[in-house]
């Protein structure tokens, strides 16, 4: 800020933005570069190496294999499983209630919609010690269920939001020549406000999908056998059971995070577009 | 209503009543219990709420979650408005930082958590080994430290997060007609001048949306606060959340935990409200038309 006072011509204040932009792509990036590049090295490496915060010149993907060989495979199909299941039913529930709020007028209604407008407001922790002896209770402690069922509840809220706010946008008219050809509400929901809003629908769904691979909250609480254990929580365990070798430890990072780097690589708007869609259209 | 429209509203509003809103009200009652959640419990009144809040433990655990709110707020909201400005320019460079900052919020807070306690570690971490190298001798206990480690705690959190806000800037700054630079640089307006006279005033709504984004954030930042200091050290990180965790988790006592979480869902409610009621939050959909 204070370089751009100086220089009073419209290319100074371009370099002093163009600058700044420069150093937040290192402070940014570099830590993942350091990840990565840590995990492709040894033990001894990284202990003795030389400069640990440049590449290693001899690069070694044995910690990746290490990793997988600790159970990370199992522990990847347990969060695909969670966060699929989650994004799914979170999606197909939101979207039924969306169209019922935006197509009625009454009362009833109106407070149902509200309800979930302070949900939005309240943080999932207030509630997770009433949920903890609730799912215990329900025999369902321990199991990939006990994770999905309150992940989809708390899901609601933000993507009911955004979907309202798309299918409100579809003009009147539309329902209205469909209803003269006699469809019911499930036909209009299938045949016109699924295929016209599909575009906002896996904004949503991308955000929830992120949202619900790197949950930790409920997977801490609500599971404690590694038959179950999902990627986020297994990186801290797997942290505390190798203290100290950071090289393997990282790469069991990159491997919680693999399938959303993938994906970024390959879709990189889209996802940016689904992060940025549970917020403001 | 059709009983089609009923069938349609049904499983959210089950699934959200059983797995969100009544356990929030059955958090109240829990307030009153002597339990540790496996023996029957007795019933405790308001011995609960008396302890938490005589010994200090409700004042620190919000005062501490109010500093980190503060110190997220001050860290992410100037650096995002300049780099969302900065990214929001023509040239194809700024597209492709924006690529590259992005990725930060790929990886989950238990990730993160993990990656930054290595980096921080004040005996071979890699903020210590490059301070080091620039000639600074003594190491920094960037999490050990009780008047470092809420400061540490909220340096992460922003790393991670200005990336999002600043995309926030950007589209604001996107929508700013260019009009008005024209007319301002055909005044003389200098670019000094032009930022604080034009692009500030602005990205007001953008202001509001991520300041309360930042504010409710906060609020539930958990993870990364159990992953990096656990609340420790001694309780100088322990905020609202960190607390109920180890009330009701590690200590057992699922009726001090309540009370923390009471404390916390009305600290949520308290801060919507006031920023429905001060910011017309509301009103933000008239951004788009308001440029």
């Amino acid at each position: 800020m204070a370089a751009h006072t100086k220089i009073k011509s419209g290319k100074g204040y371009n370099v002093a933005f163009t600058t700044f932009g420069v150093i937040w792509l290192i402070v940014s990036f570099y830590p993942v570069l350091y990840i990565l590049m840590s995990s492709l090295r040894t033990q001894d490496g990284f202990l003795s190496g030389g400069p640990t915060w440049l590449p290693t010149l001899h690069p070694t993907f044995s910690n990746y294999a290490a990793v997988f060989q600790s159970g990370f495979g199992h522990y990847f199909l347990n969060s695909l499983i969670v966060s699929v299941v989650s994004v799914v039913f979170i999606v197909l529930f939101s979207l039924l209630l969306a169209y019922v709020i935006v197509r009625t007028k009454n009362r009833a209604v109106k407070i149902i919609f509200n309800v979930f407008l302070v949900g939005l407001a309240l943080p999932i922790q207030a509630a997770i010690i009433p949920v903890y002896i609730l799912i215990t209770k329900l025999g369902m402690y321990d199991t990939l269920g006990g994770i999905i069922f309150p992940s989809i509840a708390f899901g609601i809220p933000m993507t009911l939001l955004f979907l309202v706010n798309f299918v409100r946008e579809i003009p009147n008219e539309l329902y209205e020549s469909m209803g003269l050809e006699g469809a019911s509400d499930f036909q209009m929901l299938r045949h016109l406000v699924t295929p016209l809003t599909m575009p906002s629908i896996i904004s949503i769904a991308i955000y929830q999908f992120i949202l619900a691979w790197n949950n930790f909250l409920f997977p801490l609480v609500l599971t404690q056998s590694d038959s179950v254990k999902v990627m986020p929580l297994a990186v801290v365990q797997f942290q505390g059971d190798h203290t100290m070798n950071i090289p393997i430890t990282m790469a069991a990072v990159t491997v919680s995070a693999l399938p959303l780097l993938l994906a970024y690589i390959f879709g990189g708007r889209y996802i940016r577009r689904g992060m940025m869609a549970g917020f403001g259209k | 209503m059709n009983w089609q429209r009923w069938i349609m509203v049904i499983p959210a509003l089950v699934f959200f009543a059983i797995f969100a809103i009544i356990p929030m009200c059955v958090a109240v009652y829990y307030t009153g219990l002597n339990w540790d959640g496996l023996t029957p419990p007795t019933w405790a009144g308001l011995s609960n709420w008396v302890q938490v809040f005589q010994n200090g433990e409700a004042w620190q655990s919000t005062r501490l979650t109010i500093e980190l709110m503060v110190l997220c707020w001050i860290t992410q909201n100037p650096i995002s408005l300049v780099l969302g400005v900065f990214m929001a320019g023509k040239q194809k460079h700024r597209a492709v930082f924006g690529v590259f900052y992005f990725i930060p919020l790929l990886f989950s807070a238990a990730a993160i958590g993990v990656t930054w306690s290595y980096i921080l570690n004040p005996n071979f971490g890699l903020v210590d080994s490059l301070l080091t190298a620039l000639g600074v001798k003594q190491p920094v206990n960037w999490l050990g430290s009780p008047h470092l480690a809420l400061i540490s705690v909220s340096l992460v959190i922003a790393w991670q997060f200005i990336p999002f806000n600043s995309l926030l800037y950007q589209g604001g700054a996107k929508q700013i007609p260019e009009s008005i630079y024209e007319a301002a640089k055909i005044d003389g307006a200098g670019p000094f001048r032009t930022f604080f006279s034009i692009t500030l005033p602005q990205l007001k709504y953008t202001i509001v949306t991520s300041s309360v984004l930042i504010l409710t954030g906060t609020l539930t930042y958990f993870d990364l606060i159990y992953v990096l200091t656990s609340g420790g050290p001694g309780t100088s990180t322990q905020v609202l959340a960190m607390d109920m965790y180890k009330q009701a988790f590690m200590n057992n006592n699922i009726g001090m935990g309540s009370v923390m979480a009471i404390i916390l869902a009305v600290f949520g409610l308290i801060l919507s409200l006031l920023i429905l009621k001060f910011t017309g939050f509301n009103n933000m959909e008239s951004q788009k038309e308001g440029a």
